[in-house]
């Protein structure tokens, strides 16, 4: 058997799994948020927190949760890592300095998990275990809170109530995400992941000599950071690593996990909408798009242009053998297309057009799959965007999901999907139009512009891969994408909350001949249609200046 | 104006109490949790797959190591790996890719550098390797820098040169590759690989008694 055939067999075997969990996942999922029962253990954190889980929020009040426990995220991961050399348990490790840490903390805070310090030689275990990691879990829940949040905007009528925001955090963490990450922690345990406290580890070699690695909680990190689409490595290579990616298996049982969550939350918006059919129109728009970057990708990658691949007889540079060519393309458009960032080879070295598909993966706005929660709210603004611009066409009011989309609405769907292509474009333009930004460059010509758009990409749509060869750990790159990521994020959930209210408070419209029926194929085409070319649109210049020129050249 | 101000301190309260208890749960019980378990379950691999030559540790299995002599069989280059540069109170392994873009003229130089390399190391008496036969995994670096494994081609053409230098006849060190060749997972997933360091370890134990 060939690579290729394999690299298929494998999208083929995880498209399989996928759809064997999609009904149990989705369905439960949307029994978590509609239960009135409490568990004990939530009753517990309830009463830690302080707050009643029964009581209902309008969209402000909602919010208001959102941002206090973000800001106080923020606030003590900061902390955590400035105090790192006084706390027990760091490995002797210093304090990380303030502008990296503020990075760092908003980054991990907004489930993009951008990286400019190296895993190994600077987080010890409390900030790896105790901070990085928690916010792998609470980001998470964070974002499915407000995904169902805005789905719950669809399903009630004439109330602004969106639910409680305590409740629906604290129910993702227990009822989601922790059980599923303890399975996921084991079986990668069982691969050959590291889950230990030794801290820096000597051991001899073959050749003699001997070498140091930092051991740590690195499968259970692992776990959630894949499931939570969350994508901060525990080391450096992140998932290329060995200790968090050890097998041809993990790989694809990794990809598997990034995948899980924003799939199947298709079903427990349709289950929660009271039409799993609008689910599944809002899965065919996702997996279109998701099959379509991903053969594209294989078939780059494959292909191999670029002078240096096509010397070496293949694209293996930033490649690990045992996952080889096919694999690391599935995981790269997974990757990219949901909010995650981890990766399992390095995307700076992918051939220039293969570059060119992760970046525009991000610049769709992590919608196909999308990050947990973000992207089913990202997706469903689009649809918001579709059903408008096909109103237009039949000059009618539009509807989704029996809910009209007045000028309030459209108001705000419009400045949803506004804010991430100007923060990206802007700071790429003053970043390449100042002096000292350009000296972070690894590579120069395309691929050096490439890399910093790259980066302002990756940060403002909260995803959180790199073209890595850029030095970001300055003061320029620390403080403008550590704005990029917070402004990345919580622009865009105001607009989808002010939404969700606006919605909610709506009395519904009763379907009639003239509604556009958003459960059919014509409609997953429109939606597919209407989400490429408004990207491509927005970021067609920016992308020729960058992987186009490269891909093209080569 | 003071209500509001204590609303907010309520509510920072209330975010800062939710953040301490969930932390409690993801990032004390969860982690601990998980590495019990794994202790106890796959205490070798949860420790980091340590392996042993002669009764000594002499590495992971899954980690690459470089600087093999030419008796031995080589790994991929790892033109990404660093050194520690916080915290040198140690001398870590630090992870990662070159970053290097194909139409980088450092690459390219790597690469040719490279094959021009593997082709004159191989190449013995009655055995030629020629550039096209070299494959892309022995002249390229990996993502993580710390690639255990290398392709079976890789491995074949190196058959040659590890024979004549170890004394051996080129059917026992092929014999030697086969048995530590491995195929994809289930006969698809990845791609089939020689673990670098499991094959000198039993190379170096198949030589002993020469």
């Amino acid at each position: 058997m060939g690579p290729v055939l394999a690299g298929v067999l494998q999208l083929l075997a995880l498209i399989a799994a996928l759809a064997l969990v999609y009904i149990p996942l989705g369905t439960y999922m949307a029994k978590v948020y509609s239960s009135d029962k409490h568990w004990r253990v939530e009753k517990w954190i309830y009463k830690g927190i302080g707050a009643n889980p029964d009581t209902e929020m309008r969209w402000t009040a909602y919010l208001r949760g959102v941002l206090a426990f973000s800001a106080v995220g923020v606030l003590f991961l900061y902390l955590l890592q400035r105090l790192q050399g006084v706390l027990p348990g760091s490995l002797g490790f210093a304090a990380i300095d303030p502008d990296q840490a503020f990075n760092t903390a908003v980054s991990f805070v907004t489930n993009t998990n951008w990286q400019s310090y190296y895993g190994e030689q600077a987080m010890g275990h409390v900030v790896q275990t105790a901070g990085l990691a928690v916010q792998n879990f609470v980001s998470a829940a964070v974002g499915i809170a407000v995904a169902v949040a805005l789905v719950r905007g669809f399903a009630r009528s004439r109330t602004g109530e969106l639910g409680n925001f305590w409740t629906d955090l604290v129910r993702g963490v227990v009822r989601i995400l922790v059980p599923l990450a303890a399975i996921a922690a084991v079986v990668l345990v069982a691969c050959g992941a590291m889950q230990n406290f030794s801290g820096i580890h000597e051991v001899g070699q073959f050749m003699g000599g001997s070498q140091q690695w930092n051991g740590g909680a690195v499968a259970s990190q692992e776990a959630i950071k894949e499931i939570g689409t969350n994508g901060g490595g525990y080391f450096n290579a992140n998932s290329a690593h060995p200790f968090e990616n050890p097998t041809p298996f993990s790989n694809l049982f990794e990809i598997f996990l990034i995948l899980v969550i924003p799939f199947a939350l298709t079903r427990t918006f349709g289950i929660l909408v009271g039409s799993v059919k609008q689910g599944y129109a809002i899965l065919a728009t996702m997996g279109t798009i998701w099959l379509g970057f991903t053969a594209l990708m294989m078939w780059t990658e494959f292909a191999h242009h670029g002078p240096a691949f096509e010397i070496a007889g293949g694209a293996y540079e930033g490649k690990e053998v045992r996952f080889g060519v096919g694999s690391s393309a599935i995981f790269a458009t997974s990757t990219t297309l949901t909010s995650t960032g981890a990766v399992d080879s390095f995307h700076s070295s992918f051939t220039g057009l293969g570059g060119g598909i992760t970046m525009l993966g991000m610049m769709l706005g992590e919608i196909a799959p999308g990050g947990v929660g973000s992207g089913l709210y990202g997706m469903l603004i689009m649809a918001i965007i579709a059903v408008f611009i096909a109103g237009l066409m039949v000059g009618r009011t539009p509807e989704y999901l029996g809910k009209k989309i007045g000028t309030r609405e459209i108001k705000l769907a419009a400045c949803y999907i506004l804010v991430t292509p100007a923060l990206v474009l802007i700071f790429t333009a003053v970043a390449m139009a100042l002096p000292t930004p350009v000296n972070s460059m690894t590579n120069s010509g395309a691929h050096g512009f490439s890399e910093i758009l790259y980066a302002y990409t990756s940060a403002s749509n909260n995803n959180g891969s790199a073209f890595a060869g850029l030095n970001a750990d300055t003061q320029w790159f620390n403080t403008t994408l550590g704005l990029c990521i917070l402004l990345g994020r919580f622009v865009p959930m105001v607009f989808v909350l002010a939404l969700a209210g606006s919605l909610a408070e709506q009395k519904p419209v009763p379907a009639t001949a003239g509604t556009l029926r958003t459960e059919k194929p014509l409609f997953t085409g429109l939606l597919v249609g209407a989400i490429l070319i408004i990207t491509g649109l927005t970021y067609f210049p920016a992308l020729a200046l960058g992987p186009l020129a490269e891909g093209l050249a080569s | 104006m003071n209500n509001s101000v204590a609303n907010t301190g309520r509510l920072l309260g209330a975010g800062l109490r939710a953040l301490l208890v969930l932390t409690l749960l993801t990032g004390v019980i969860y982690p601990l949790a998980v590495t019990g378990v794994a202790q106890a379950l796959f205490n070798d691999k949860a420790n980091g797959s340590e392996i042993k030559a002669d009764g000594k540790v002499v590495g992971s299995s899954l980690i690459g190591q470089q600087d093999y002599s030419l008796d031995y069989f080589q790994p991929r280059p790892a033109n990404g790996l660093g050194e520690n540069s916080v915290n040198t109170q140690y001398k870590l392994i630090l992870s990662g890719a070159t970053n290097r873009s194909g139409d980088n003229p450092e690459l390219i130089k790597w690469v040719k550098e490279a094959q021009a390399k593997v082709v004159m190391e191989n190449s013995v008496a009655g055995y030629t390797v020629k550039p096209s036969q070299v494959p892309a995994d022995a002249v390229t670096s990996s993502g993580s820098g710390l690639d255990p494994d290398i392709s079976p081609q890789y491995a074949d053409i190196q058959f040659h040169r590890v024979a004549e230098r170890n004394d051996l006849t080129v059917s026992q060190v092929r014999k030697l590759v086969d048995e530590h060749t491995e195929g994809r997972t289930l006969g698809f997933i990845g791609e089939p690989r020689v673990n670098v360091l499991e094959l000198n370890i039993a190379l170096k134990e198949l030589t002993k008694g020469n």
